[in-house]
């Protein structure tokens, strides 16, 4: 009984630490960033691990938030995601509602021209020349329109419309309402948990754009944050000379302030959307 | 509302009088009905019709000497010329195999991993502590690979990141984890499993909820230990949800990770670190030869398309919904 109780034990003790472990690592490069984003120069390079700032400065931040560039890229994204995200949600919600119909005359044609598309594709290149062909290089539009219907995104929000007791849909009918008005009054108040999630899905796609701008957006004035900060991090020559300072003088402080600019906005969203995404992600791999 | 009353009225004498005639009529009818409906889906299909099938029309490309002057329908057709220089070509070959070798490592590593990460997440009874570790390890998932890149570059540089200087201070040498040829892919199949194992267990921990609590307290009482209880009850009980899940993974092998690529390679490490994406990227985008990124292009859809369907296949096989 006794040894059975502390082997027990030892695999609780190992249990939670191997845990702790995981949520440590997880966090450790993000606060290893923040503090190299603080600390000056000569500390960085003298300390071996920076568990914690001996001396603090703020200097790479007032560099990078006097650069014009950041102050466009930032409202480049913030547009993108603001106006992409309602795109997103209005044609989702009305492909998903029409197609959680399942006597909608043409359903399993329609349904097989959509989900088609998740099976083949023409490939990015051919893609590239469509988007080239409309017109689009180059304008802000080629990162929201082209990416307006996440395929996945619309099957999962289609079958939590589907949850919803036909008998409800059926007696708003009754009542007077039209398909709009089942709609607005009906199935979207009673799918907010998964509307949720999925706006939370699309929102973050456009915050992190990036595959879309590097094949559609050479304008450098066009460059949402994740090219700005592509630029700020990885390009050794650099291309944003605002001030007298080259950033490359703040060395590596400057490039992990705008990584933790542009990081910020998520880490400040994350917790309140948090139970919302687990709960809709879960109940949408469930009904899958 | 009175306008709603007015047109259900037309509405369903227009019903009766179809009622009394041709059942072709009535389809009609029922098609009015939900005008709506169709209304709505009008601008879904555009899109498809635009950006999915247009497309997949343009991929004929593959088969003709692609002249951006005269347009897709213009230029002169070729035949399998692309296709045919293609798998002569060695660095072809080599794309294949880095995207194979990224991919199936990732799978190896990847899968099991969430899954012992749900199972032991499962044991904790703490349910602060729970929430929070499932709070921090998701968090990653939603973080783009340009920030997380430079993440690794600062956390994994070989003169002055924390992971290098723990190595050398522990008495080892330096690792170049994204310099070496050695480590590259290391380094990214490890890190794309940092970045996703939380999100991944969120679905194993949803098949574990779906266990039924009546069959872990019989065998309590049967005497049986943590360990049976995992090996002859959750595991049995989740087995469908792996093996989907798993078949699923294998459909998209030919996705090696674009983004993730795209931000951390540099010709220095080209030789093992260019997938098919990054080399369709660099031969349509900066060298200008369409045709044969598109050839490419087609070549991995193609075999996406065989992988999904015979995965689709396996999961129906198993009573199963399948993607489609």
């Amino acid at each position: 009984m006794r040894l059975k109780w502390r082997s027990g034990l030892t695999f609780e003790v190992f249990n939670y630490s191997f845990l702790a472990f995981l949520a440590f690592i997880t966090l450790y490069p993000f606060w290893d960033s923040f503090i190299v984003s603080i600390i000056p120069m000569g500390e960085y390079l003298s300390a071996n691990v920076h568990l914690y700032p001996k001396s603090v400065t703020f200097e790479a931040y007032s560099y990078l938030l006097s650069m014009k560039e950041l102050w466009n890229s930032y409202g480049v994204t913030l547009f993108i995601t603001v106006l992409g995200t309602l795109i997103n949600m209005l044609l989702t919600i009305m492909a998903a509602y029409a197609l959680s119909v399942q006597e909608l005359k043409g359903y399993r044609v329609m349904m097989f021209f959509i989900v088609f598309t998740m099976l083949f594709s023409g490939g990015v290149i051919p893609t590239y020349i469509i988007i080239k062909d409309l017109g689009l290089i180059d304008s802000l539009w080629a990162l929201m329109i082209p990416s307006a219907i996440n395929t996945y995104n619309l099957i999962v929000l289609r079958s939590f419309f589907q949850s919803i007791p036909k008998e409800l849909e059926q007696s708003a009918k009754i009542d007077g309402c039209n398909e709009m008005g089942v709609l607005f009054r009906i199935v979207i108040p009673l799918s907010l948990p998964g509307i949720a999630t999925i706006t939370l899905f699309y929102a973050v796609a456009h915050w992190n754009e990036f595959f879309n701008a590097i094949f559609y957006i050479s304008d450098k004035n066009l460059y949402p944050l994740q090219l700005f900060l592509r630029g700020m991090l990885f390009e050794n020559e650099s291309t944003y000379s605002g001030g007298g300072d080259s950033p490359y003088l703040l060395g590596p402080a400057i490039k992990m302030a705008a990584l933790m600019v542009a990081t910020i906005p998520i880490l400040l969203i994350y917790p309140f959307f948090q139970k919302y995404f687990a709960k809709g992600a879960m109940l949408g791999a469930v009904k899958e | 509302m009175s306008l709603i009353n007015e047109q259900q009225l037309k509405l369903s004498s227009a019903e009766f009088h179809a009622s009394t005639r041709s059942g072709k009529k009535s389809a009609w009818v029922i098609i009015w009905r939900q005008r709506y409906l169709y209304f709505m889906l009008l601008p879904v299909m555009v899109y498809y019709a635009l950006f999915h099938y247009l497309p997949l029309y343009g991929a004929t490309i593959a088969f003709k000497d692609f002249n951006i002057m005269k347009g897709i329908l213009g230029s002169p057709w070729a035949g399998f010329k692309h296709f045919e220089y293609l798998f002569a070509l060695d660095k072809f070959w080599e794309v294949i195999g880095n995207t194979l070798i990224i991919s199936f490592s990732r799978l190896l590593v990847g899968f099991p991993f969430p899954l012992i990460v749900a199972l032991l997440l499962n044991e904790v009874r703490l349910a602060v502590f729970k929430k929070s570790v499932q709070t921090i390890i998701y968090l990653p998932h939603f973080i783009s690979w340009v920030i997380l890149g430079g993440l690794m570059y600062n956390v994994l540089s070989l003169d002055d990141g924390a992971v290098n200087n723990l190595i050398q201070s522990l008495g080892g040498e330096a690792i170049g984890f994204m310099t070496d040829e050695k480590y590259f892919r290391f380094t990214m199949v490890l890190s794309m499993v940092w970045k996703e194992f939380g999100w991944n267990s969120i679905i194993f921990m949803a098949a574990l909820a779906g266990v039924n609590p009546q069959l872990y307290e019989a065998a309590t009482i049967d005497g049986a230990n943590r360990w049976q209880k995992i090996g002859s009850i959750t595991l049995p009980c989740i087995r469908n949800t792996i093996a989907i899940l798993l078949i699923l993974r294998l459909g998209s092998i030919m996705e090696a990770g674009f983004e993730q690529i795209f931000v951390l390679y540099h010709p220095g490490v080209y030789s093992v670190a260019d997938i098919i994406d990054t080399y369709v990227y660099r031969i349509g985008l900066a060298e200008g030869r369409f045709s044969l990124a598109a050839a490419i292009g087609l070549f991995k859809s193609l075999i996406n398309f065989i992988l999904l369907v015979i995965a689709n296949k396996l999961t129906r096989m198993m009573g199963e919904n399948g993607v489609y």
